[in-house]
């Protein structure tokens, strides 16, 4: 009897959209270029910085542009995206054992967001904002 | 099959995933809320000048911005390939040349305050 | 009456006569308590003979009834069917090639089980006479969780890596590469390392987390994975940046 294995071949484009917890997947991947876009805005931020009153003034009136705002908006809600999730999953990279027991996965991941409250407040105190 | 290097990026992106969950979130609370008008202190122009000339500034910019890239850039590299783009040697080169160039930028600029 | 009439969609496969897949639906009068796998006891016992597919313990233990259930990588023996609708789709596990109908080709699977070499090798041998190799509670507990894999390969069929990068050598082999390396009795750790901490071995891995989801024993490949990666990490900074500091 001869064998004739039959291959189901993935659809290299669009796989994920067969589950989803894939498309979750590849929402958490995407907020990358979000975080990439920021960081270039921070780059250009720095650069004005660097050349003077003027060049930074201009800047900080151009942010408030409907399109400034819009982009703010949009990294602020895939940032806070990345943040979650990346927490959430704190537990499973780094597993804390105490004797004979690990520390509940809620514990880390509750350790981080509490991290994540004091120093998010403590930035904007430092900033001015209260 | 010799170990990959791939630690080298992935000890960068897991840094700077790290990093910009903790910090990007409020930075953007920030610029918005310059943008709506309400000019946080420290983004005045002197405050926030005087801020990137001390060497301590300039290191927290330094730091956040170049990890960021190197995060994003990292997880743009795999996320381009679960689309579907396969030339992953083109795209791996594009994407951390970027992270590299705006990490020079990074101190060049703030070598400039 | 506890009867209820279930649409059972089987794909069917037959190397000698198809040249591809094709669904057939067995109407089946199943028992309320029954599992997917009774069902298709049902079909094999009276509907059809024809029908191929692997089972053995019925309890969650042998891992060979691995099956897509409405597109969910399951253990068709865990799958009770009064948590499904009345029509159930039933496929082979995906990323697998099909033999025929519901039996999947796990060679590959078991060669890179085999490259892991998932085995105690030990720190210092010792004779019979010098006594057994003792652990703590603690040092036990530290990689318990990764024992339990039954090697039923329904997180290879969970893995979207493994479907689009085929040379992966996926969770089930890594999370027991990392049971053996963290066993306070092991030496071999240096010999994985060269096998899983390559291209095709962890670094293939982009924390999907599928795996962990459908892992009927609760094993967590996905963490075994993050944790081997995090290792291997502090291990290149070791011998790259800091020579003195190579073990
Ligand atoms: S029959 Fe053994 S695991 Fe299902």
């Amino acid at each position: 009897m001869s064998r004739k294995p039959y291959v189901r071949e993935v659809p290299k484009t669009t796989w994920y959209f067969r589950q989803g917890r894939y498309m979750r997947y590849m929402g958490r991947e995407v907020t990358c270029i979000f975080v990439g876009a920021y960081a270039l805005f921070l780059l250009v931020a720095i650069k004005r910085l660097s050349e003077g009153r003027a060049a930074y003034e201009a800047f900080l009136e151009g942010l408030s542009s409907p399109a400034g705002i819009l982009f703010q908006v949009v990294t602020l809600i895939f940032v806070l995206y990345h943040a979650t999730s990346w927490f959430n999953l704190t537990p499973k990279a780094m597993p804390v054992q105490r004797g004979e027991q690990f520390l509940p996965g809620g514990v880390i991941v509750g350790a981080h967001y509490a991290g994540w409250v004091v120093v998010s407040l403590v930035v904007l105190f430092l900033a001015g904002v209260f | 099959m010799a170990k990959s290097n791939k630690p080298i990026v992935w000890g960068l992106f897991a840094a700077g995933g790290t990093l910009t969950a903790f910090f990007l979130p409020a930075l953007i609370v920030l610029t918005l809320l310059a943008a709506l008008g309400y000019v946080p202190d420290l983004l005045a122009y002197e405050n926030m000048r005087a801020f990137a000339e001390h060497w301590f500034g300039k290191l927290v910019l330094f730091v956040i911005v170049s990890l960021s890239l190197w995060h994003a850039a990292h997880r743009l590299r795999i996320t381009l390939h679960d689309f579907g783009f396969r030339s992953d040697t083109l795209i791996a080169s594009a994407v951390y040349l970027v992270a590299a160039l705006g990490t020079i930028a990074a101190i060049v600029y703030l070598l400039r305050i | 009456m506890s009867e209820r009439q279930i649409q059972l969609e089987v794909l069917r496969y037959n190397p000698e006569t198809d040249s591809e897949p094709r669904f057939q639906t067995y109407s089946v009068p199943c028992e309320a308590e029954w599992v997917v796998l009774d069902a298709l006891n049902y079909v094999k016992d009276h509907l059809d003979t024809t029908l191929s597919y692997r089972w053995s313990c019925h309890m969650a233990v042998c891992g060979s009834c691995g099956m897509m259930i409405n597109g969910e990588p399951t253990l068709s023996c865990k799958a009770f069917l009064r948590d499904y609708p009345d029509t159930i789709r039933v496929e082979p596990l995906v990323h697998f090639p099909i033999e025929r109908d519901l039996v999947t080709v796990i060679d590959d699977f078991m060669e890179k089980l085999n490259r892991v070499k998932p085995y105690l090798i030990p720190k210092e041998a010792r004779t019979i006479a010098e006594g057994e190799y003792r652990q703590s509670p603690a040092e036990l507990k530290r990689f318990k969780q990764y024992t339990l894999c039954i090697n039923c390969m329904l997180c290879y069929s969970a893995c979207p890596e493994y479907g689009l990068i085929p040379d992966f050598i996926g969770p089930a082999a890594i999370a027991l590469a990392h049971r053996y390396n963290s066993d306070s009795r092991d030496g071999g750790r240096e010999q994985r390392q060269q096998v899983i901490a390559t291209k095709e071995g962890v670094w293939e891995c982009s924390f999907v987390g599928a795996c962990s989801e459908v892992c009927p024993k609760h094993v967590d490949p996905a963490a075994a994975l993050q944790q081997v990666k995090i290792a291997s990490t502090v291990d290149w900074y070791k011998e790259h940046l800091m020579p003195w500091g190579k073990s």
